[in-house]
């Protein structure tokens, strides 16, 4: 029942918050076990949802569907990945406790976010995976976390501000916040004044979430001083679902495909693949380098959907799924070299590939993904989002997406090359692999990721192309 | 209408409008907290009062005690780990603040003017839900889902108040 995909992640906070001490050693492990739960539940429904079953009217969250299907397995990888890394790296036994709590939340309002079919209670379980994020960010209570988690809350805060103005304009056009009723009166009024602004000011208030530039302050702060498991659990998933699939979610159902729709998208997303592969090329610091290349990649997801295609949106989809795990493969291993050498600064390490192996290889294996190197998971969804672009007659975006994928592999090779290759470097020799609870999430993702490549051809019939026959 | 009433009724709007501005940037200006937060109560009330003029009293009820509620908590804790300012970093606080926000209030009025003549002609507003609805009906009907969002928002809240302030002690 998809309901319990949101209940019982309370339910877990509340009993295990009741004052016996053994609870509090259940923890981990029930996370661990809700987010395998999740990720059969969405495996389970995901072939269902694809064949265009009508699924059963289930209490109030009974709207399934193969992208929702797709998100909910996204989550529950990133979740699973993320209290590994907590685990590993928390310190304090209370402090790990404390952040397994809001793991919960943050993990139970996603999934509320893309279980619902209404403008209002999609705001309210974003703002619940906004506020776990901004408390989780700053948990460890140092300067640059605490400047992180602010510069996100501001930002957010305008987001959301926009997004309620935008809840209120639409709720006095149509007298309802749902989705159909509001598509419908959307149409009705498609040139008002009123449907314009509110078109705009939701758009705008998605895309700071999303982190696209030029609405990207707050991203690379938040994402590099935020603890390491937060950190993987932001980038990986976090404002994937509530920037990138809600813009997604909202530009399918309810917006719909206009002209004026597709420029923005178009403009943002090719701003933000340029802009933020070449920010990405001056960094030293490893998190910030990361940051701005989960900048890039929202670019990506941005222009396949702009294409307004079938193929476009599956396309957009696709890399949505792969971003969330190369980037939080890619996150665990900037979790591992800190852990294990003290510094992410790149010009102060080198070498580690021979310390580290595990580690060395699949981050290997996630740099090639993110590139769009045959023929890993990242290869496909980009090939398929260039192919949709040029099919739909956007050339010139094709051919920026082509060029962009070469700065990819540029900024990358720079991080191998610094962190991983050559010598090892004065104060490296003694480093060694991080512990399984490190190494274990970065061989089940790179797994994930040489798996999906290598099965594109059944995949891509089976489950990505029926993602646009909501 | 009577077009006295209507003119009674703008320049209520205007008063209740302009009041909660105030309300709101003495909020974000005041360097006490304890005074920042009675402006906020102050803007909240406000609020409530635009709220039940909308014919929204629930929503105006809800303002009033979440506000009194969560922040409050919030708030209290805040306060009780600061340290007064000295009187240096005081003048230097208002002086920083009264350069960044002088603008702020013009800069929102031209943009509800933009706004006014971009939206064009108004449109009518649906009737909001009756004042004599059962509110258990409400929230355990159509708002169901929104109602165990926001116990997991208040429930994150408290968790930030215990992560943030708690273990200091």
């Amino acid at each position: 029942m998809p309901s319990l995909l949101v209940i019982l992640p309370l339910l877990a906070v509340l009993l295990l918050n009741l004052p016996l001490n053994f609870l509090r050693r259940l923890a981990l492990p029930a996370a661990l076990l809700l987010a395998l739960y999740q990720a059969a539940f969405a495996l389970g429904v995901l072939p269902a949802c694809c064949a265009g079953c009508p699924t059963q009217e289930r209490w109030f969250l009974n709207a399934l569907d193969p992208l929702t299907s797709v998100l909910l397995l996204a989550i529950a990888i990133v979740a699973f990945v993320s209290v590994f890394v907590l685990r590993a790296t928390a310190g304090e036994e209370r402090r790990e406790f404390n952040m397994l709590n809001l793991v919960f939340l943050a993990v139970a309002g996603m999934n509320g976010l893309v279980l619902v079919r209404d403008l209002f209670s999609l705001y309210v379980f974003l703002e619940l995976a906004s506020i776990a994020s901004f408390i989780l960010i700053a948990a460890h209570r140092e300067m640059g976390g605490l400047e992180g988690a602010f510069k996100y809350l501001v930002m957010s805060a305008l987001a959301t501000m926009m997004m309620l103005a935008s809840i209120a304009l639409l709720l006095a056009l149509s007298g309802s916040t749902s989705f159909g009723a509001v598509a419908e009166a959307l149409q009705a009024h498609a040139r008002h004044g009123y449907v314009l602004t509110a078109l705009g000011l939701f758009l705008g208030g998605l895309l700071i979430k999303s982190g696209v530039m030029p609405f990207h302050g707050w991203l690379p702060d938040a994402y590099s001083a935020a603890p390491a498991a937060v950190s993987t659990l932001l980038a990986g998933i976090v404002t994937k679902v509530t920037g990138v699939y809600a813009l997604i979610r909202l530009v399918l159902d309810v917006f719909g495909f206009t002209p004026a729709t597709q420029q923005l998208l178009l403009i943002f997303g090719a701003i933000s693949v340029v802009a933020g592969a070449l920010a990405a090329l001056g960094q030293s610091d490893m998190k910030r380098m990361l940051a701005y290349s989960s900048i890039s990649q929202v670019g990506y997801i941005l222009l396949g959907l702009a294409t307004g295609t079938g193929l476009g949106i599956a396309a957009a989809v696709f890399h949505l799924f792969n971003h969330a795990i190369f980037k939080t493969l890619l996150f665990v291993n900037a979790a591992a070299v800190e852990k294990q050498t003290g510094t992410r600064d790149m010009n102060q390490l080198g070498g580690l590939a021979q310390k580290m192996p595990i580690t060395g290889v699949t981050s290997l294996l996630a740099m090639f993904s993110t590139a769009g190197v045959p023929p890993l998971a990242g290869f496909w969804s980009k090939l398929l989002i260039i192919a949709a672009l040029w099919l739909s007659g956007f050339h010139g975006y094709a051919l920026l997406g082509i060029g962009a994928s070469l700065l990819t592999l540029a900024y990358f090779l720079s991080l191998q090359r610094r962190v991983f290759f050559g010598l090892v470097r004065a104060g490296c020799e003694n480093v060694r692999e991080a512990g399984w609870a490190l190494t274990l999430p970065s061989l089940l993702l790179a797994a994930i990721l040489v798996g999906v490549g290598l099965a594109l051809p059944w995949l891509i019939g089976t489950f990505l192309l029926p993602v646009k026959g909501f | 209408m009577d077009p006295t009433f209507l003119k009674q009724q703008l320049l209520m709007n205007i008063i209740l409008m302009g009041a909660m501005l105030l309300g709101a940037l003495a909020t974000v200006m005041l360097r006490q907290l304890v005074k920042a937060a009675i402006a906020l109560a102050f803007t909240s009330v406000v609020l409530c009062v635009v709220m039940f003029k909308l014919n929204a009293p629930w929503a105006a009820v809800f303002e009033l005690s979440v506000c009194a509620g969560l922040i409050t908590v919030v708030f209290i804790s805040a306060v009780s780990l600061v340290k007064p300012a000295t009187e240096e970093e005081r003048a230097a606080h208002i002086r920083f603040k009264t350069r960044r926000y002088f603008l702020l209030p013009l800069v929102l009025l031209l943009v509800g003017v933009g706004l006014s003549y971009v939206t064009g002609q108004p449109l009518p507003l649906p009737a909001a839900e009756p004042a004599g609805t059962e509110l258990r009906s409400l929230l355990w009907g159509p708002r169901a889902l929104d109602l165990l969002g926001q116990v997991l928002v208040l429930l994150a809240g408290v968790w930030g108040v215990v992560m943030l302030f708690k273990e200091e002690k």
